[in-house]
């Protein structure tokens, strides 16, 4: 039996003109120790997956078991390192974990949280910012906080929602290191999503695609047989490499991808209209507005 | 030279503004409105009471400082008292959309009733209360008036927590007070400290009102007095009074907002 089973799960949401579906039939099982990377497009239902396996979301059909035990609501076993980091900005690096491991080993003495509380900030090599606020920090320490803290509360298994997907480009290398090494060291079971094939494979035992949406599923499980530790600078040099990439990512850009994406995410924009400089100018110096008579239709055959 | 700024402008430039509105006021006093008192009669009549602000001659004859330490006595209990029922009612519309469906229409209608509607009101319900009446009907006004800022703008804190912080709860499994106290608390307190503020300002509003209304000793019920006998320079004094009080209490209380919304 799989330490984590996902057994015909799916999900959708309610819409202005019906339900959205937005996962269809997923069917995951993941060993004990395994690391797991999920890539797929923005909007595709990565996030609503890793809320139901968090259990901050039921799913509509379907279980989700953990060691056997179907999962109901969330817990600290289950580890979550949010997008959004979700510090809690009042207080500072030290309080956020403490605050974790006060709340899981209440019968600790005083001492052994802080001791537990410190070797975590050791880990992910923050010492120096311990009493920092999150607002005083930069984007990848307030992620390295929020690893930090996921890995205080001694979770059976690690989710990881897009980590560092708003980072740039230069730090997500760091942190990627980061992760792997933390990782070798404490060898929990991970599942990562990211929208990063490169990440997948550079951290993950298999690397899993997500379908696009709606009604997204999971596409076939494509296990990494690079060997650890993974040297990004060496890795492009490995065929095996390149053949992992590109069939990844041709699942994701051809079968994967047929459906285009659906991206519901409310934009706000300015309201500026753009200014027509094909219109001529009229009196008081300003555009003329269109005529009817010079409206024109055009059809365009896709 | 930066545009509009110079060594002490804050000082001078708030002076000058002074100073214009005494020079209006010197002209309407000469002019238009003969019956008001001219700056220096004011000051003239007011001598006595601004230069030994702690005398007391008689119930409704004190210092100025006096009266203002009867009206902020008075503010003080309103106050605490609206602060007291205000947060955990705001605390319950953020939280259960029941409880705000079934009370915010309630509140809407409550809102916009005047201070000198609700005195009125105050009076009746502890007219039983025989010596003390005055001063809970007075009471009653202010805590029912300085109420709203604080419930609307809790329950909006409370509404505008984020839900990352919510999960955060959840994954950690927090208690539902544990919540409350570590999450919930500290989220909503800038949204607090607003209503906080607009509440303050509006009970040392009411506390004039109520003030003149009943007759108690204090800034309110002195300029009412003093209009009544007819000296109109002390009328002035209170306003001038009320204004720096009310000023200097705003600025308190953001100090107190920065020192513990440090956020």
């Amino acid at each position: 039996m799989a330490f984590l089973e996902l057994k015909n799960v799916s999900k959708s949401y309610a819409a202005a003109g019906g339900p959205v579906q937005v996962l269809r039939d997923i069917n995951l099982s993941i060993e004990k120790g395994e690391f797991v990377a999920i890539v797929g497009y923005s909007g595709a239902g990565k996030s609503t997956l890793l809320s139901i396996i968090a259990g901050l979301l039921r799913p509509d059909s379907g279980t989700v078991t953990l060691n056997d035990l179907e999962i109901t609501e969330p817990g600290p076993d289950r580890g979550v390192v949010f997008q959004n980091y979700s510090l809690l900005p009042w207080l500072t690096v030290h309080e956020n974990i403490y605050l974790a491991v006060d709340q899981l080993f209440p019968n600790w003495a005083p001492a052994k949280k802080e001791q537990h509380t410190a070797r975590h900030i050791e880990m992910v090599n923050l010492t120096r910012a311990r009493d920092k606020k999150p607002s005083e920090l930069s984007g990848g320490m307030r992620q390295r906080v929020a690893v930090a803290r996921a890995l205080a509360m001694d979770p059976q298994i690690l989710l990881m929602d897009e980590p560092l997907g708003a980072l740039d480009a230069l730090t997500r290398g760091t942190l990627q290191d980061e992760i792997a090494r933390i990782w070798s060291e404490a060898r929990k079971t991970v599942v990562l999503i990211t929208n990063d094939v490169d990440e997948g494979i550079l951290l993950g035992d298999r690397i899993i695609p997500l379908t696009a949406g709606p009604g997204a599923t999971l596409g076939p499980s494509i296990p990494v047989n690079l060997p650890r530790p993974r040297d990004r600078k060496a890795i492009n040099h490995y065929p095996e490499f390149k053949e992992l990439r590109r069939t990844v990512v041709d699942y994701l850009l051809g079968d994967g991808g047929k459906r285009t994406a659906v991206v519901t995410k409310k934009l706000v924009l300015p309201d500026i209209e753009p200014e027509d400089l094909s219109r001529p100018m009229g009196i008081w110096n300003r555009r003329r507005p269109v005529r009817r008579s010079e409206v024109k239709r055009e059809t365009i055959h896709l | 030279m930066k545009e509009g700024k110079f060594k002490l402008d804050w000082l001078i430039l708030p002076l000058l503004g002074a100073m214009a509105v005494l020079l209006v006021w010197q002209i309407s006093s000469a002019t238009w409105a003969k019956e008001l008192p001219s700056p220096s009669e004011t000051w003239a009549k007011s001598k006595e009471y601004v230069m030994s602000p702690f005398a007391k001659r008689g119930e409704m004859d004190q210092g100025i400082l006096r009266f203002t330490w009867y009206s902020l006595t008075l503010v003080a209990k309103g106050y605490a008292i609206a602060l007291l029922i205000g947060v955990p009612l705001g605390f319950m519309l953020g939280l259960s959309k029941i409880f705000s469906k079934t009370f915010d229409p309630l509140i809407q209608v409550l809102r916009p009733v005047s201070p000198l509607a609700w005195l009125p009101l105050g009076l009746v319900l502890f007219l039983n209360a025989g010596k003390q009446a005055s001063e809970l009907g007075a009471l009653f006004t202010i805590a029912i008036c300085a109420m709203w800022p604080t419930v609307l703008n809790t329950a909006m804190g409370v509404r505008a927590v984020p839900q990352d912080y919510l999960n955060v709860a959840k994954v950690l499994k927090l208690s539902r007070t544990k919540t409350l106290f570590k999450v919930l608390i500290p989220a909503t307190l800038p949204y607090m400290f607003t209503g906080f503020r607009l509440s303050l300002g509006i009970a040392w509003l009411v506390i004039v009102a109520a003030e003149m209304l009943t007759g108690r000793p204090g800034v309110g019920g002195f300029l009412w007095q003093e209009y009544n006998a007819l000296i109109y320079e002390h009328i002035i004094l209170c306003i001038l009074t009320i204004g720096v009080v009310g000023f200097v209490l705003d600025r308190l209380m953001g100090l107190v907002e920065k020192r513990v919304s440090a956020v």
